[in-house]
């Protein structure tokens, strides 16, 4: 099956910063691609610059990135106006940056699928009250009439959600989605999106820190740093071998429920994801790693630990 | 000595026609030194709460009382010494156009009546004892790394030396590294400072390695409260054990559970009489329909549920 979502070599600079240096990857239908990585690894960014919605200063380049086939780098602005929200749907990480504070969470919620599909308020209305009571909202009739003030964190988060799947996409790029949810919600809102993925060939890029999440849903986990995918392989097999130093340390930080000492620290990898220039040479993780040695200024190769499980390390496979 | 006494506090908030009941009734109390752990559904009231006790927002009723006095009877600044709040978005709480260093001499300023020397040098030791270096005191918050402004918030959270910190999600929005390096921080300096935190969390793991007592919101209501301990081991409450097992350890191929609550979730401008989650509770009896389960008292804690 061909690939709904292909990024291949995506380059990513805001002036002298590279955000996103080389990172590839793929979603197929119906498949859950998890991105992870800490902090301003990029993973914001390359969602951003899938739906093009990247500030005026950012650059962009890849050798391809497109949706169902369509090259997106060739596509016009209205060209791209007529897939966002449409058949390409985002949920953002900050609702309350997403959500427009002057308009209720009704109209906003129906704008959508007015401007794309053409449908009457009414069918609209109905649309979006629906979709609020699949993702656990109740009496949306009231909170399709309130601002997104008036909501609490996850009613926020949700509404994000719902609206997203007005226009019944078929990829969907969820940034944090979940995080200010309770677990009891976040696992209704997990499952509401695995029954689309069953149902309707949802494809879906997850972008979560969470890594309950991700072994749970994921088909496919990439882990990014410093702007590079560092590693890539199906979810199993990257919690049984995790093989870049930095996805171990990864894996070390989770708290695990019922293994938890309250008198010891938690496992932590120290230091912070350095800002890097267009031409840093080497691993960025070798300031943090201990592995490190005099290679790991230079060049690193992508090496398979199998055929579906590559990384970017110079110890060997 | 008692840090946090909340009594029979009641918050609701008009929504249109419909009266929105955030906080029903609530008590709770927090040793001075404790860490009090609050979990429940979202939109069940916690931030109401931490509101509430910080003195953001006024109780509809109830008695409110911090290091031993009420809430109501401190002003401003005086609260500001003794409490002292950190939330989840750390980038929506610090003002964008201010350096590092300002933010966090804001509330050193605001009391207006330290001096230009002494508000720098307890900046400069408060920026040091949350792990930033000097360089940081000039960056703004859009040159940090999420974990960064996070420190920064509880730099200013913490540089008028309060008895008490209420945490909102503080590491809702952070990656699993520096969620930790954030949660060595706060043990850390709970262990050096005696502060006492009340601490609201969606991450069960978190709150298990932070807490030393749990409540469990649900609807407006504290339904469990136990010792961390007691609670994680044998929770009582269906709600509670619900909340338990739907945590996603990071096992791979065990999918995401069902626990039964159905996906009908409650509306609090309209309260279920009898037992409030009697309508989801996989256990639930006739009788939870009609009769208000009274708290039932345990050695450390107690829980409102018929049947436990
Ligand atoms: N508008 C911008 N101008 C300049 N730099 C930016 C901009 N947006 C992002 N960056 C930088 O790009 C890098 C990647 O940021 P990004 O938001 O993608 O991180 P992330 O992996 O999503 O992190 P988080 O987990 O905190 O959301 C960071 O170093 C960030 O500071
Ligand atoms: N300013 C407000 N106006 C109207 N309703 C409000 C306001 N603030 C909160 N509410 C309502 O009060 C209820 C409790 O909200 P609160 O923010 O305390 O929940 P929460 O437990 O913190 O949820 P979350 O986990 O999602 O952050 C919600 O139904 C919310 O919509
Ligand atoms: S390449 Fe070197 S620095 Fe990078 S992860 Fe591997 S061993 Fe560590
Ligand atoms: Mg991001
Ligand atoms: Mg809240």
């Amino acid at each position: 099956m061909t690939a709904l979502l292909e990024i291949e070599k995506l380059e990513v600079t805001f002036g002298r910063t590279a955000a996103v240096r080389g990172a590839s990857l793929a979603v197929a239908p119906g498949e859950t691609h998890c991105l992870v990585g800490e902090s301003g690894c990029g993973k914001s960014v390359t969602a951003l610059s899938v739906m093009n919605l990247l500030v005026r200063n950012a650059r962009r380049r890849a050798e391809r990135l497109a949706f169902q086939g369509e090259d997106l780098l060739k596509l016009s602005d209205s060209g791209m106006a007529r897939l966002r929200g449409n058949a390409m749907a985002m949920i953002f990480q900050e609702p309350m940056t997403s959500l427009n504070p002057a308009y209720t969470v009704g109209s906003q919620m129906t704008e959508v699928l007015r401007r794309h599909k053409r449908a009457s308020q009414r069918a609209a209305t109905d649309r979006a009250a629906d979709l609020l009571a699949r993702v656990g909202i109740t009496a949306p009739g009231m909170r399709l009439g309130q601002f997104p003030h008036q909501l609490s964190g996850g009613l926020r988060q949700r509404v994000m959600i719902a609206m997203a799947l007005m226009c019944d996409p078929q990829l969907l790029i969820a940034d944090e989605p979940t995080t200010a949810l309770d677990v009891t919600v976040q696992a209704q809102i997990l499952r509401l999106l695995a029954g689309l993925q069953r149902d309707l060939g949802l494809g879906l890029l997850l972008i979560t820190h969470d890594l309950g999440i991700v072994a749970r849903v994921a088909t496919r986990v990439s882990v990014m740093y410093a702007g590079e995918v560092v590693e890539s392989a199906p979810t199993a097999e990257l919690f049984a071998n995790p093989r870049h130093p930095y996805t171990q340390g990864l894996l070390r930080c989770v708290p695990v429920p019922g293994k938890i000492r309250r008198d010891q620290p938690l496992g932590a990898i120290p230091g912070t994801v350095p800002r890097v220039g267009p031409d840093f040479e080497g691993c960025a993780f070798r300031e943090r790693c201990d592995f490190a040695d005099e290679t790991c200024k230079h060049a690193i190769p992508r090496h398979h630990a199998s055929t579906a499980h590559d990384f970017l390390c110079r110890l060997p496979a | 000595m008692i840090a946090i006494e909340v009594r029979n506090a009641r918050k609701t908030f008009k929504a249109g026609k419909r009266t929105v009941v955030a906080v029903d009734d609530v008590s709770l109390s927090v040793p001075e030194g404790g860490v009090m752990g609050i979990v429940g559904e979202s939109g069940c009231g916690k931030s109401t709460l931490a509101r509430l006790v910080l003195g953001l927002l006024p109780a509809d009723s109830g008695d409110i009382a911090i290091d031993g006095q009420r809430l109501a009877d401190l002003d401003r600044k005086a609260r500001a010494r003794l409490i002292q709040p950190v939330f989840q978005d750390p980038f929506a709480s610090l003002n964008p156009l201010a350096r590092v260093r300002d933010i966090v001499a804001m509330p050193l300023v605001a009391q207006g009546r330290f001096g230009k020397a002494d508000i720098t040098k307890t900046v400069q030791e408060m920026l040091a004892r949350v792990g930033l270096g000097k360089e940081m005191g000039g960056r703004l918050p859009s040159e940090l790394s999420g974990g960064q402004r996070q420190r920064v918030a509880i730099a200013r959270a913490l540089v008028l030396r309060p008895r008490i910190v209420v945490c909102d999600e503080p590491t809702s929005a952070l990656d699993v590294s520096v969620q930790a390096q954030i949660l060595n921080l706060l043990a850390e300096l709970r262990r050096d400072l005696g502060l006492t935190y009340l601490f609201i969390s969606h991450n069960l793991a978190v709150v298990e390695h932070v807490a030393s007592e749990v409540a469990v919101m649900y609807l407006g209501r504290l339904v469990e409260r136990e010792p961390t301990e007691t609670l994680f081991a044998a929770p009582e409450h269906p709600y509670t054990k619900a909340l338990l097992a739907s945590v996603l350890t990071p096992e791979p191929g065990l999918g995401v559970p069902d626990v039964g609550l159905g996906d009908t979730l409650p509306d609090p401008a309209n309260i279920p009489p009898g037992c409030r989650f009697h309508p989801r509770c996989p256990i639930a009896e006739p009788r939870c329909a009609t009769t208000t389960p009274p708290l039932k008292p345990r050695p450390n804690g107690g829980v409102e549920c018929l049947l436990a």
